[in-house]
Parts: C-alpha cells; sequence; structure tokens
C-alpha cells in the first residue's frame, strides 16, 4: 500500500524518480493484475527488478529492441492489458517515435510508455543518452496524454494515474536519486490539471520536472530582491492546463523552465497559448539552447544550460533589468 | 463454413474481379493492384478455411494482420467472401472519410483488428495479440501477413527474435514472397533470403507455392514443433493478369476501362462476367 507520509515521502526522493516508478507499479500490480511491464534491456535501470521477481510471468524483457517493445506493449494493450514499456527517455520517443504515432496515436492503443532519466540525468553516458527533444517529437501526436512529474513523489501519483487513465501515456522521469522534493506532504494529482504551488504578483514560473524545484529555489532568491513568484508545476504537458496559463496573464512575465530544448517543449506550447491573447506578459522560456554542447555530470550540465535556480533567477532579473 | 479447394478457386476469382473494379472504381485514386493480386489465395485460404471466425462474437476468432497493408484489396474481398463484409460496405473502398482506406485503419466493428500501411509493424502488435491469448489460455490463433519487400525492415527482425525467444507457437507469419517491392526487383534493391533469415531468427520455415490452395492448406496444417511458424509462400506479384505479373508500375496505378476489361477477361478465363 502506497503511503504518502514524511517517511514514505522522503523514501521515494531516495529513490529517485526510476525507484519510485518501479516501487509503484510494483504496489500497482498487486491491485490490478491487468498491469504488465515490458522493458527493452532497462530492467533493473527502470526500477523493475521487484516487480520482475514478484511477477515474473508478468514482465516481459523484449532485449534491445524500442520498436518492437511498444509494438508488443500495443497488442497487449488491445487485449485489455495495461502494459508498462520502459527504456531511456531518447530511445524509447526517438528510436520508437513511429510506433508511438502509430499504435498509440493512430491506433490509440492503452500503452504507457515510461521515458527513463529525460534531461540530462544520464551525465558521463554522454550526449546520446540525453533525453532533450522527446516532448517536442511527441507532443504533435494526438491521443497521446504526456505527463512530466516534478518530483518522485509526483512519479508515484502520476505512475497511478497513467494506469487508471484510458488512453495513451508518455511518462516523462526527470532527475537522478536523491531528487529535491517538490512535495512535503500528501496532496492531489489530477492528469490536465497543474498544481499552483505558490501564489505571487510579479512573475510566474512555470516548470516541469525538475525543473519545478529550481523554480522554487529561484522564487527565494527573487523574493530576497523584492519579486514576489507564482509557481505553477505544470506536471501535465499535453493536454496543456491553459485555465492555469490564463490565470496568470495579470502577471509582469511569464517564465517557463524545462529539463528538455527549448524548440518544442513546455516553452513552445506555452507560447503558441498565449500567442491568441491579446493582451499577455512577455514570457522568458527556459531550456537546453539548439545546441547538443559537451558531455558532463549531471551537476555539471544543469549549470552549463543555465538550469539551476541561481542561472534561472540571474535570467529572470537580466530580463527584467532588476 | 470452411471452403473445399474448389470453392477456394471461385473465391479467388471472384476476390480477382473485385480488386480490379474496385481499383478502378477508385478513379484518380489508384490502387494497390500488384500486391493485393499476388496475395488472392492466401487471404482466400485463411479467411474461408484455416481461420476460426465467429461473426457473432469477433473475441473468440483468429486475428488476422495485414502487415503489408497496401495489399488490403485482397484482404477486404476475403472478408466480403466470408461474410464479414457487405457488398455495400466493400463498395466504399477509398471513399473520403470511409471505413475502407486504401491501407487498413483498425476497426473492430467490422473485424479489421490493426492499422496498416507504414511497414514493419503488424509482426509486433500480432505478437501482442498473441501473448495476451497465451496469457489468458485461450485456443486464439494470430496470423501475420507480411510482404519480402517489408522484411527490408528491422522492426520485423526484432519481433522475430522476441517470438523465436518467447517460443511462441500460436502466431504464423506468412510471407508474401513476389520479389517485387516499389522500386522494382527486390534483388535489385536489398536481396534477401527469406527461408534463410527466418531459419537463422528461430522461426520454423515452411515453404509453400502462394497461388496453391493444396500447398497452402498443406503449410497450415503443418503443425508447430516447437517454434514460431512461418510460411514463406511463393508469389507473382499482380498474379493473374499478364500487364501486371512482375511490372513495378502496378504496385499502384489507375487502370483504363480497356485496361479493366483485358484484365477481367484474364482473371475470369473468358467466363460470363457476373
Amino acid at each position: 500500500m502506497l503511503k504518502y507520509d514524511r517517511t514514505a515521502l522522503r523514501t521515494y526522493s531516495m529513490l529517485g524518480a526510476r525507484g519510485a516508478f518501479g516501487l509503484a507499479l510494483n504496489e500497482l500490480a498487486a491491485e490490478n493484475e491487468d498491469i504488465l511491464a515490458l522493458s527493452a534491456d532497462l530492467c533493473s535501470t527502470s526500477g523493475l527488478d521487484r516487480f520482475a521477481q514478484n511477477y515474473p510471468t508478468r514482465f516481459y524483457n523484449t532485449g534491445i529492441a524500442e520498436q518492437s517493445l511498444i509494438g508488443i506493449a500495443a497488442g497487449l494493450a488491445a487485449a485489455g492489458y495495461t502494459p508498462f514499456a520502459t527504456t531511456f527517455a531518447n530511445f524509447a520517443a526517438l528510436r520508437g517515435c513511429e510506433q508511438i504515432r502509430h499504435y498509440m496515436g493512430y491506433m490509440a492503443e492503452n500503452v504507457k510508455v515510461v521515458g527513463l532519466s529525460a534531461g540530462f540525468a544520464m551525465g558521463m553516458f554522454g550526449i546520446t543518452h540525453y533525453g532533450l527533444e522527446d516532448i517536442a517529437a511527441l507532443r504533435s501526436i494526438p491521443n497521446l496524454t504526456i505527463l512530466s512529474p516534478a518530483d518522485s513523489t509526483e512519479t508515484v501519483k502520476a505512475t497511478l494515474a497513467a494506469a487508471a487513465h484510458k488512453g495513451p501515456v508518455y511518462l516523462r522521469l526527470t532527475g537522478g536519486m536523491n531528487n529535491p522534493m517538490v512535495y512535503k506532504e500528501d496532496y492531489t494529482f489530477t492528469i490536465g490539471k497543474a498544481v499552483t504551488l505558490q501564489t505571487g504578483t510579479d512573475i510566474a514560473l512555470v516548470g516541469a520536472g525538475t525543473m519545478v524545484a529550481q523554480c522554487q529555489k529561484a522564487a527565494k532568491l527573487l523574493a530576497e530582491k523584492g519579486v514576489s513568484c507564482t509557481i505553477i508545476n505544470m506536471h501535465t504537458i499535453k493536454p496543456l492546463d491553459t485555465l492555469a496559463l490564463d490565470s496568470l496573464l495579470g502577471h509582469r512575465l511569464i517564465v517557463t523552465a524545462e529539463e528538455h530544448s527549448k524548440i518544442g517543449g513546455l516553452g513552445a506550447a506555452v507560447a503558441q497559448h498565449l500567442a491568441a491573447k491579446t493582451a499577455a506578459p512577455p514570457l522568458l522560456t527556459i531550456g537546453t539552447e539548439d545546441d547538443y554542447g559537451h558531455a558532463g555530470d549531471y551537476a555539471w550540465l544543469l549549470q552549463h544550460h543555465g538550469l539551476t535556480a541561481d542561472s534561472i533567477a540571474a535570467q529572470i532579473t537580466d530580463f527584467l533589468g532588476v | 463454413m470452411k471452403q473445399d479447394i474448389t470453392a477456394l478457386k471461385n473465391t479467388a476469382q471472384t476476390m480477382r474481379k473485385q480488386i480490379l473494379q474496385l481499383g478502378f472504381a477508385a478513379g484518380n485514386n489508384g490502387a494497390h493492384f500488384a500486391p493485393a493480386l499476388s496475395i488472392a489465395e492466401i487471404c482466400a485460404a485463411l479467411y474461408c478455411n484455416v481461420m476460426h471466425i465467429d461473426t457473432a462474437d469477433f473475441t473468440n476468432s483468429d486475428h488476422f494482420i495485414l502487415s503489408k497493408g497496401h495489399g488490403s484489396l485482397a484482404n477486404y474481398t476475403a472478408m466480403h467472401a466470408a461474410g464479414l463484409l457487405d457488398e455495400a460496405t466493400l463498395t466504399r473502398f477509398e471513399e473520403n472519410g470511409g471505413p475502407l482506406p486504401g491501407q487498413p485503419s483498425k476497426n473492430l466493428a467490422l473485424g479489421i483488428e490493426c492499422s496498416s500501411g507504414s511497414l514493419g509493424m503488424g509482426l509486433a502488435y500480432g505478437m501482442g495479440l498473441a501473448l495476451a491469448d497465451s496469457r489468458k489460455n485461450n485456443s486464439r490463433q494470430t496470423y501475420v501477413l507480411l510482404g519480402d519487400g517489408e522484411c527490408n525492415e528491422g522492426s520485423v527482425w526484432e519481433a522475430a527474435q522476441f517470438a523465436a525467444h518467447q517460443k511462441m507457437t500460436n502466431i504464423t507469419a506468412i510471407i508474401d514472397a513476389n520479389h517485387m517491392q516499389s522500386d522494382g526487383d527486390a534483388a535489385h534493391i536489398l536481396n534477401n533470403n527469406p527461408a534463410a533469415m527466418w531459419q537463422g531468427f528461430g522461426w520454423q520455415v515452411i515453404t509453400a507455392d502462394g497461388h496453391s490452395f493444396d500447398s497452402l492448406l498443406a503449410a497450415f496444417d503443418t503443425k508447430s514443433d516447437g517454434r514460431p511458424r512461418v510460411i514463406v509462400a511463393a508469389t507473382v506479384k499482380g498474379k493473374g493478369v499478364s500487364f501486371m505479373e512482375n511490372a513495378r508500375e502496378w504496385h499502384h496505378g489507375r487502370l483504363t476501362q480497356q485496361q479493366l476489361d483485358e484484365a477481367l477477361a484474364q482473371v475470369t478465363g473468358g467466363q460470363t462476367l457476373c
């Protein structure tokens, strides 16, 4: 039984997104026999060792074969099962892109693809393993829900919500072990409904994934300079919570932050929505530039790409000229 | 009801007429004539003899997936022969927004289980269905029809490895080995040897003459030896229409009235058309 007391939340954080996902799926499987897990040779990396031990006949390893991973999952989904298919985010979204389009978009099969280690979490594995384009690749595919949980607790909740949701889901996991905690207590997670973490008057920070925690820290730095921030956790990239965005129009500046390219991700989705408004504040999108840069460890990469709280705060003060 | 070989031959002949007529009626949209003509006997054998089909409840029926979606006219006309598609629906081939597009679109009400068109998608999906049947301990079989050109796709071989590893015996792949693909002779494009490749990937390879019902039914009757089965069916692209046979330009094309008349005369052997 999954708990949401302080001890449980700390445990989820310690496990990181992948471990929290594996824990959640293992618990879910005990209650729902239709839950299956598939992985493209990344069982342990997906946090699925316990699942595979407890439910050996409900786990399939497709080998290093992302295309058949998604195809097999789609056939199982068509027969009434709820398959979770896991591999690194870039391999799922880019190698398996047409499979996601065909089976999950066009055919709308009830597959849950879990994109592990999106963003820079793979660190020294190098640029082949970074997931910086997955949202951009998948956002234009109809019928697909895209979730980007803010911390490990939200990963647990998003996993449960994805299983309960009838329809294809891409679950984007960011961050490493000991993920910063955005949530210190239980709360309600609803697909498509953004969470307002803090209400302010000057700047609206709209984050997804690991960048929500960075936005929280950035807001504290900005508060020291007298800048008051609203913070939105946009955990669902698609469908986008446009009502939440509309509630931000009175701010001086809207800022999006994501561990993803500035092209085609959360920032682009928000920009497209705001562009149709007759009166909207300027939008600052924070993400990676149109450039791969160099490999490095996770902390270095976040700093190098301007994805730390300090950098987010500095980019905002530069933009405002304060 | 299972058709015997005489009935199946009549069915294949009717299907060829319908393939030509429906493709002609599609007008300037054109149709994939030759890829459908090469699989007429395979589809007739499956729908009218081999597969268990429960029209009252498709969830009791065997699965068929046309992975080479461009052969749809053979699929649709075989479904008509089996009583799954009525005449009125069949004539809606390539209708704007209609249920029978040039390449199949999943439509469970009609008994079309998988969308296809993008090659290399059918086998993995069929394996998912077959795994589900194994999990549920039911006896449904899954048949996936692929083109030999389609086997250029890497996704086919990803799936093939998995089925062999899992020792899946409730799935049968059929390869329409017509040695032709969109750009012409397969030997000049990406020469392959389907029987050797499937054998190497751990499948039980059964060869057949894809235009002989005796040969095809014997192939489908061959029991699994514990490995997944693949029937490599030797076929002729455009079979039955002399100017379409092995003619690259008839992979997809448009018929004139004169060509239609000539083609119909050939596939019916000069019999009166009905």
